[in-house]
């Protein structure tokens, strides 16, 4: 159980039944009162925000939310198929849970997903991916200035900016935090 | 700083005192926290020591201390905190706002600012006077609903940092006066209103700096109050002070007198343009 005083930016808490995570916070006392604690909250499911101001007999329950380490599967319609590898238990992620990070899912990649109670909520990746050029234009000798780059499309069906070096069938590391592109792998 | 405040009252006949940090019985107020010191407390403020000197006779003075305030941390806000404290016989808190506004237009000048003084993006003009609300006035114009409502419906506090404290800002520097009484321990009640108390607030760029009033001097009414505030503290599982006896004892011989509390450290984030109290200390608590 947190009071008011415990709270801080990011700090994870249940109202209502569901996870909120506290984005930004102040003390604030005025005069010869008492001590208000103003708060902006985020949804950690809907997304939705909003300003609540707290008062030290406040008091809050932790969220329940963890993360297990779970490799995806396949993606079926617009669900996302994760396993836990110890008990093969399976869950499903909307698109909109999967986010950003859809870009970059290949068969059997292990990612951290995180769950409330027993809810998924999302998920997160490594910071760097391997991927395979499936589609590049041919390097055209002479285009060599640097600063040049050229649009590519990954295994993934993801599309971003490259050297002009880089050829198909070549395998790219790629930072899932930006999207971008960061050297060639080799094998 | 502290310089400029030391010449404003030396040459205003004012004696620099130092009182005790250490101290038997804090004042008991529903929503002031001592910090322990053994078996004593850090005192949150000179204003005991200073009144009972008030009592034994000196007419004029000021003190620049370190008050203790247990679980007070935010951008405003410093568990350990610089004040200054100035008391002043024969007068009412209406002439102390007037010595207010004096002071930080002396402290300006001083520190070679001029008339106006640059916070937030907004320039600041300290030209006086400066504007006088009251607390009620200030209800009716900016808070959907009045300051007795307000203190009925126990949302006061919450009224008055959502939606009053965000319009002082627009008023330049200013002064809210007539408190709601309980939420003027120490004060005197208005002898034509006595459900306000003679206190004021000092904003100035939105930043309350500082807190003054008629003091009370009646041994009676004082120990009813400190009682309640007892009471309250109590009841919410709060730690309850002794009932300051040597102070409640020389009250009734204490000649009326008005009395002021400022927060150097947000005195000079005002004259720093600084955003928080972080950046105007030496180290704040996460860095010691």
């Amino acid at each position: 159980m947190y009071t008011a005083s415990d709270l801080r930016k990011g700090l994870r808490i249940k109202i209502d039944n569901e996870p909120y995570i506290i984005t930004e916070f102040n003390f604030v006392k005025p005069g010869k009162g008492q001590a208000l604690y103003r708060s902006k909250l985020k949804n950690m499911i809907t997304g939705s925000q909003f300003e609540r101001t707290f008062r030290s007999v406040d008091t809050f329950e932790p969220a329940d939310l963890r993360e297990k380490r779970m490799q995806y599967l396949y993606k079926e319609g617009e669900k996302y198929c994760f396993m836990d590898n110890e008990n093969y238990e399976q869950v499903f992620l909307t698109e909109g849970q999967v986010g950003d990070a859809k870009n970059f899912l290949i068969d059997n990649i292990e990612a951290e997903v995180l769950f409330f109670e027993d809810r998924p909520l999302g998920i997160s990746l490594p910071n760097f991916v391997d991927l395979i050029v499936t589609k590049a234009d041919p390097w055209a000798k002479g285009d060599s200035v640097s600063g040049n780059t050229k649009p590519v499309t990954v295994q993934t069906g993801y599309q971003l900016q490259v050297p002009p070096f880089v050829e198909e069938g070549e395998k790219i590391r790629i930072d899932t935090r930006s999207g971008e592109y960061l050297t060639r792998v080799k094998g | 700083m502290t310089q400029a405040l030391r010449g404003f009252f030396l040459e205003r006949d004012y004696l620099e005192v130092e009182t005790p940090n250490r101290i038997p019985a804090p004042a008991p107020e529903a929503h002031i926290d001592a910090i322990p010191s053994g078996r004593w407390f850090l005192h949150t403020s000179p204003e005991l020591c200073m009144k009972r000197l008030l009592a034994s006779g000196y007419p004029r003075i000021f003190q620049i201390c370190k008050c203790y305030r247990d679980g007070e941390r935010g951008s405003l806000h410093l568990p350990e905190f610089t004040l200054l404290e100035w008391y002043r016989r024969d007068m009412d808190y209406g002439a102390m706002m007037q010595e207010c506004e004096e002071m930080i237009l002396y402290v300006a000048r001083n520190l070679g600012c001029g008339e106006a003084i640059m916070y937030n993006g907004k320039e600041i003009s300290l030209k006086l006077p400066w504007k006088r609300i009251s607390v009620e006035e200030a209800f009716r114009r900016y808070a959907p609903l009045s300051a007795a409502e307000a203190m009925a419906g126990d949302c006061f506090e919450e009224m008055l940092v959502s939606h009053i404290e965000p319009r002082l800002e627009d008023e330049g520097p200013a002064f809210l006066y007539d408190y709601p009484i309980a939420q003027g321990a120490l004060a005197r009640a208005k002898k034509d209103n006595p459900r306000v108390a003679e206190r004021f607030e000092m904003y100035l760029g939105g930043l309350e700096l500082a807190n003054g009033f008629s003091e009370l001097a009646d041994e009676t009414e004082q120990r009813k109050r400190f009682a309640e505030a007892i009471r309250i503290r109590s009841a919410a599982g709060k730690a309850v002070y002794p009932m300051p006896e040597n102070f409640l004892q020389v009250l009734g011989s204490m000649p009326p007198a008005a009395g002021v509390a400022l927060g150097v450290d947000r005195l000079v984030m005002i004259f720093t343009d600084s955003p928080t109290i972080d950046t105007v200390v030496t180290f704040t608590p996460e860095k010691l």
